[in-house]
């Protein structure tokens, strides 16, 4: 209780005063458009060159509103090998009628194909028309933006606290035996602090143009390569390859014969940024990190099982 | 007579405009006072013409009368809550010697006057056949009961310490110490006044979220829009009579007189949005108990004072 009677009266009153002096918190929105945090669920962007067509996303679905169809194709054997089978994305569509927006499907997206882009102006004004096909989900990953850094003083992420056994397996394979020790050194270098994960990508930037510019072309060619080496085939291809250098002409070979000699720098050129990462996962992160920067990337990561033709490449860089 | 006629005209457009004029005051002040913006596109330019637009859509809709209600109360009762603040313009002086209708009595018109324009919403309350209606109409008149005495008390402590009733006298006679003198029976005045309009601090009888809006619950397009405007009526009245009868009315340096009362009528109208911003709705009982305990004693106390000095000097 006040003392005086009526000061809480008054109080009331300079509170509404002051407000009305004080400038006004509405955005006009049509005109000024919102400012949204990078994680903003807005719109779920597919990255279709990323698709396995695994169908986890639609089976993780709690509302269903995934439909994927594909087809599995065989390609014929490279050199003596047994023919593969791959599969083929035909159709890959969100019903936004249905989606609650859980994001369980991004997470649960082992290829990153799926992002989250804050847009969020696709209202329509009839309910059939919320189901977006792979097209209209493709194009929105032109918005998907760049993930924001780690706070400074932040518990290191997963991928790069999980990696060290990464590096003692590729040893014993004997892959990365020019690779690993160079790429260690700068990563070393730069292991603690928070900035480093931009330099890394700013070092690695010069390098990723190149790579987005012939990737236009390649990007079919990577779609191929990836269907060839499944992650499972991982472990396959140190046993098969003595050299790292074998299993890329292996790819071009099997999937397009007759542009083999043109399409493999693309590849080459284009997996020069992933190299590092794979014996050293910090710089992978970075790199990944970059790639969603521009929005071409995304379709460059490769999944975590992709190694092999990468090598020399890297070895090129660090010279 | 010609004159008569012009300053009826005068006062009929005065009354058309002022409300939207406050009205349209309210939507800004109360909007920047909670942060936010208001009308911004009707009319272009910050939403002046919200009101215009508001207008043209009340014209628009469907007249709806209840099957159950009392017909012709029910369409008659809007004018009713509207013509007595139109009625009280008449006499209200605007500048010295500038008043359509110069009454002796003008005080004890204005008053009684006023107290009609309650039972505009005490007959909408009773034919709309509506149960909330009902509650909002008794309400209504339970609010009248209580909060005509304080309201004419007040008043008559001004008639009293300037000797007359008429409105144009009372101004006349006034002088700056009457602010300090008066200044119980103004504010008595002005919260009195402010239950009969039912503005927000006291809007028991209108409650929109306990019984929706009251005795105004049926009704639809046209005559919704005359209650709305009779509220912003009741309001340009209030300010100006708390004007003519505590703050001078004309009175004042440098500016003409007639810009000195719309000054200070306009500054008690955004006294008013104010307090409706800020103070949330008072329950029936304290609306009662602010009446009888506060406000009667305090205006009684106001007009022994205003005796005890006139006597003296």
């Amino acid at each position: 209780m006040a003392r005086i009677p009526g000061v809480g009266l008054a109080k009331g009153l300079s509170i509404t005063l002051r407000h009305m002096l004080r400038k006004s918190v509405t955005q006009q929105y049509p005109e000024v458009k919102p400012d949204l945090p990078p994680r903003s669920r807005g719109v779920i962007a597919l990255v279709e060159e990323n698709c396995t067509s695994c169908m986890l996303c639609a089976r993780e679905c709690p509302d269903w509103c995934i439909y994927i169809d594909s087809h599995k194709e065989t390609i014929p054997a490279p050199e003596g090998g047994r023919p593969r089978q791959r599969n083929v994305l035909d159709r890959f569509a969100i019903d936004f009628a249905l989606c609650m927006y859980c994001g369980i499907c991004i997470e649960v997206c082992p290829f990153d194909a799926l992002f989250w882009s804050p847009e969020f102006e696709y209202a329509e004004g009839d309910i059939r028309n919320l189901l977006y096909e792979k097209d209209n989900l493709a194009s929105w990953a032109q918005t998907v933006p760049p993930p924001p850094a780690h706070d400074p003083g932040a518990e290191r992420p997963k991928e790069l606290t999980a990696a060290p056994k990464r590096p003692a397996r590729t040893p014993a394979a004997q892959r990365p035996r020019a690779g690993t020790p160079a790429a260690e050194a700068p990563s070393a270098a730069t292991g603690g602090s928070a900035e480093e994960p931009a330099s890394g990508t700013s070092e690695t930037g010069p390098a990723a143009p190149p790579s987005s510019t012939p990737g236009g072309r390649p990007r079919r060619p990577m779609s191929n390569v990836r269907g060839i080496r499944p992650p499972g085939a991982l472990p396959a291809t140190p046993q098969s390859g003595d050299s790292a250098e074998q299993p890329g002409p292996d790819d071009t070979g099997t999937e397009t014969p007759s542009s083999t000699g043109q399409q493999r720098p693309d590849e080459l050129s284009t997996a020069s940024g992933e190299p590092q990462p794979k014996p050293e996962p910090e710089e992978q992160t970075s790199a990944a990190s970059h790639r969603r920067r521009r929005m071409t990337d995304p379709r460059s990561i490769r999944p975590p099982g992709r190694l092999g033709p990468d090598e020399p490449k890297e070895s090129e860089e660090d010279s | 007579m010609l004159e008569v006629a012009l300053s009826f005209v005068v006062i009929l457009v005065v009354f058309l405009v002022l409300p939207l004029i406050i009205g349209q005051t309210e939507h800004k002040v109360m909007a920047h006072m909670q942060s936010r913006l208001g009308p911004m596109y009707a009319g272009r330019f910050h939403g002046w013409a919200q009101l215009i637009a508001d207008g043209v859509k009340f014209a628009q809709k469907e007249d709806i009368v209840p099957a159950a209600a009392d017909r012709r109360v029910f369409m008659i009762a809007p004018a009713v809550a509207l013509i007595p603040y139109l009625v009280v313009l008449i006499v209200i002086p605007i500048d010295r010697d500038r008043v359509a209708v110069d009454l002796d009595l003008g005080l004890f018109f204005v008053l009684a006057v006023m107290g009609i324009g309650v039972l505009g919403s005490i007959m909408a309350g009773w034919a709309s056949g509506n149960k909330y209606s009902v509650l909002g109409g008794m309400r209504s008149a339970a609010q009248l009961m209580s909060y005509e005495l304080p309201l004419v008390l007040a008043a008559s402590s001004v008639a009293m310490a300037a000797g007359t009733l008429s409105l144009p006298g009372i101004v006349e006679a006034w002088q700056w110490w009457w602010l300090p003198w008066q200044a119980i029976g103004a504010v008595v005045f002005f919260l009195a006044g402010l239950a009969e309009l039912r503005r927000p601090p006291f809007d028991m009888p209108i409650a929109e979220s306990e019984i929706i809006m009251g005795p105004m619950t049926e009704y639809t397009g046209m005559r919704f829009a005359l209650f709305m405007l009779s509220e912003y009526a009741g309001i340009v009245v209030l300010s100006f009579l708390t004007t003519v009868l505590f703050l001078g009315g004309w009175h004042g340096p440098f500016l003409p007189g007639w810009l000195w009362t719309l000054l200070k009528v306009f500054l008690l109208a955004f006294v008013v949005i104010w307090f409706r911003v800020t103070y949330p709705r008072l329950r029936e009982d304290q609306l009662q108990r602010l009446a009888w305990a506060v406000l009667v004693p305090l205006s009684l106390a106001q007009l022994a004072l205003t005796g005890v000095v006139k006597v003296l000097t």
